[in-house]
């Protein structure tokens, strides 16, 4: 039965559509995967990709929810550090993205999202599948786009990516009417663009630098803190030269993990609320805290007013905006962290006297090191990461959730690479980890890639069970298993009482079973013994693996700064 | 403190909104924003009169409005010599009695009526915010049946003095 449609849309079967011309721009912009979702208002761009299939270099990758396919793209960014490319369709295929959306806002992840809208003569009328993207996306997104002309869709589409991945990074979302994609296009488009608002300050200021090296020569007790801004700079190398060339000693930010090697003597781990005693102690006692492109979250700083009370205050940052929004910085650098640390590394410094100041560092760092009480039956999780850690020699992509396990996995799996830790840092987004590993899968194939979750979060998203089977994709899952939503249970049990409020997980699937019915591995391991053994199997094993690991219930992240509290009234700190 | 700052901006598709959104969400207090044409086509201009607690806070404002990516230019205008003008229509209740009595209280203002009717009568007020404030205040006992304000548009002198705190008296 042939059913003709009565469409208040063009379609024209081999001629160039606007799609068309929006798959040949992707190409244009060297994009190899999307992650997506089909639906009404983008079966134009659907079938473009159909009809283009043999032309086009990149892959579609069919995630099964929105979340995933945004979260995917988040993984696949953070990994790669090109931008991670999106297509869902109008209304709800757009509203499921909006937690992927801010998540990569907070993050400044670079992320090009194309949202399906209804056509253009509907717009506004509370069409079947309308929602206001625009609307709903202005506050979430660096910037967002209508297109309303097909000639403007590839500028368009070249500003989004621009925008999306030089200065701070962020989402850009283009909403494209299906009458856009659908018509047929001009050939007579002008792509060029210029945004004279948008010229983001690469150059540090020559003055401010001399002051930063002045303060330097003159420090007793300095310190830099790192954050991920070094990351998309891609300043690692200029970081880790610096940080030997003066011996300064290194705290990060929970997404900083890894843009200094963790390993490294100068590293004191990662401060803020669950960080070590010697990182927190060091911020509080710096006199020269020198920022790299960290934004002093609330997580990090505790109480603003204890925090670096003695120190002058450096912060090179991207984006001016961050300095000086939480914590008063006495030598502002507006600058890309790369080109910042050049910039010192060229010029002469007096190098600081500050043997004392290392040798208590090296002291606090022996005498209170990162601690946990083992238990063999269930499992203790910190123990598990350890061994998670030894096994993958260090050298795994580690994608979290967020959670008891998040912090975990920050502690005791130390990251010597740059680009190697995916985690959901601002918004704190469970359900995060799983997709954000298919996407850094794809992203590096040949790595492997270990997806910490809890047993919570892994069930917000699970669905990318489909994904991983159908790709093939030898995504590890490392279920850290405590039948609970460890940190809310935590709080519970701290500040609440005990009154563990609908944190307790009575009913869990099994997790075997589940990944067994998608046709993947499952395992389960609830005795230390087995642990070592499991994880050398599934990390040699040629394909997906969900791994289900029983942990005790009852623990707690340690040492904790509790909210409110000043950076240096951190308790549990030893055993 | 009040400060008036001026931004100028691309006239693209929902960059009022992206702005009113971002000084909304961190929670800027903002008395009035005026836009409009400005001499270039294409681009607009902003004024806004913000209530702002410390100095701190200003420079986020400034840095946040900058951030904006169809914001070109943003300028704190509050401590130069500029001229700041508002416009303002009020009706009043008037009565045959009452309305030569009301021409009287607005002539100074120079002020004018822009509409009569048999118990009202519109009148159209443009200067400096005190000044606006000051008439309507005058009206007030008359009975007020409608007001409307532009809120506040400015710009820099032609030339900067050096003592200008006099001038700008009436927004601190």
């Amino acid at each position: 039965m042939k059913i003709e449609a009565s469409l208040d849309v063009e379609v024209n079967g081999n001629l160039l559509t606007g799609a068309d011309l929006l798959i040949k721009t992707l190409v244009d912009a060297d994009v190899d995967t999307i992650f997506g979702y089909p639906g009404g208002a983008v079966l134009p761009i659907y079938d473009a990709l159909y009809r283009n299939k043999a032309e086009t270099p990149f892959e579609h990758v069919l995630c099964r929810h929105e979340q995933g396919s945004i979260h995917a793209a988040e993984g696949y960014a953070r990994v790669t550090g090109k931008p991670g490319v999106v297509i869902a369709t109008s209304g709800p295929g757009a509203t499921n993205l909006i937690t992927g959306i801010t998540d990569a806002m907070m993050d400044s992840l670079p992320l090009v999202i194309f949202t399906g809208q209804v056509a253009e003569n509907v717009i506004g009328t509370d069409a079947f599948q309308e929602a206001d993207v625009m609307g709903i996306t202005t506050p979430i997104t660096k910037y967002n786009y209508q297109v309303n002309d097909i000639a403007d869709l590839p500028r368009t589409v070249k500003e989004a990516f621009h925008i999306a991945s030089t200065g701070r990074p962020g989402p850009v979302v283009v909403d494209i009417p299906k009458n856009i994609s659908a018509n047929i296009t001009v050939d007579d488009y002008d792509d060029d663009f210029y945004l004279p608002g948008y010229q983001p300050t690469l150059k540090p200021n020559p003055l401010q630098v001399i002051k930063l090296a002045d303060a330097l020569s003159r420090a007793k007790r300095p310190l830099l803190l790192v954050g991920a801004g070094t990351k998309f700079a891609d300043a690692s190398v200029e970081l880790k030269q610096f940080a030997e060339k003066y011996q300064l000693p290194v705290t990060t930010t929970l997404l900083g993990l890894g843009s200094f090697p963790g390993t490294n003597e100068l590293s004191l781990g990662m401060a803020g609320m669950h960080g070590t005693y010697a990182a927190n102690m060091a911020i509080y006692e710096s006199d020269l805290l020198i920022n790299i492109g960290a934004r002093f979250d609330d997580r990090l700083t505790g109480n603003i007013e204890h925090f670096a009370p003695a120190a002058k205050v450096a912060h090179i940052d991207i984006d001016p905006a961050e300095i000086g929004k939480v914590i008063e910085t006495h030598i502002p650098v507006v600058a890309d962290a790369k080109k910042a640390l050049n910039a010192l590394l060229n010029t002469q410094i007096d190098q600081p006297d500050h043997k004392d100041w290392m040798d208590k560092l090296q002291e606090n760092k022996k005498e209170y090191p990162l601690w946990y009480e083992r238990t063999e039956t269930p499992l203790s999780p910190q123990w598990l990461i350890e061994q998670v850690y030894n096994v993958s020699k260090g050298e795994a992509i580690v994608t979290t959730d967020v959670g008891q396990h998040q912090m975990w996995a920050a502690q005791f799996y130390t990251f010597d690479k740059p680009n190697n830790w995916v985690t959901s840092g601002g918004l704190g987004t469970m359900g995060f980890g799983f997709p954000a590993a298919v996407g850094a899968q794809l992203g590096r194939p040949d790595d492997l890639v270990i997806s910490i979750v809890g047993d919570g979060g892994f069930q917000m998203t699970c669905q990318e069970l489909s994904v991983v089977k159908q790709r093939k994709l030898p995504v590890k899952v490392i279920i850290v298993n405590n039948e609970a939503l460890g940190m809310v249970r935590q709080w519970q049990e701290t500040f609440y009482e005990e009154r563990y409020s609908e944190s307790l997980f009575s009913e869990n699937p099994d997790f075997v079973k589940l990944a067994e019915s998608y046709g993947i591995r499952g395992v389960r391991v609830d005795r230390e013994e087995d642990v070592i053994q499991t994880l050398e199997d599934i990390f040699a094993y040629d394909g997906p693996v969900v791994a289900d690991f029983r942990v005790v219930r009852k623990t707690s992240v340690y040492p904790m700064i509790a909210p409110g509290k000043g950076i240096h009234e951190m308790v549990g700190v030893k055993k | 403190m009040r400060r008036i700052i001026t931004a100028t901006v691309q006239d693209r598709g929902g960059v009022l909104n992206r702005i009113t959104g971002m000084l909304n969400k961190r929670q800027f207090n903002i008395e009035s924003i005026s836009v409009g044409a400005s001499e270039t086509e294409g681009i607009s201009k902003m004024t806004f009169v913000v209530e702002i607690s410390d100095r701190q806070k200003l420079e986020q404002l400034t840095k946040q409005l900058n951030k904006q990516i169809d914001v070109l230019k943003v300028s704190d205008i509050t401590d130069k010599a500029m001229v700041a003008r508002e416009l303002a229509l009020i009706k009043v209740v008037s009565t045959g009695h009452t309305r030569a009595e009301i021409q009287g209280i607005i002539t100074p203002f120079r002020a004018s009526v822009i509409d009569v009717s048999k118990e009202s009568m519109t009148i159209q007020v443009t200067g400096r915010p005190d000044k606006v404030d000051a008439l309507i205040a005058l009206l007030r006992p008359y009975g007020i049946k409608e007001l409307t304000k532009t809120g506040v548009t400015a710009f820099l002198r032609g030339q900067q003095p050096d003592n200008i705190t006099e001038m700008n008296s009436m927004i601190n």
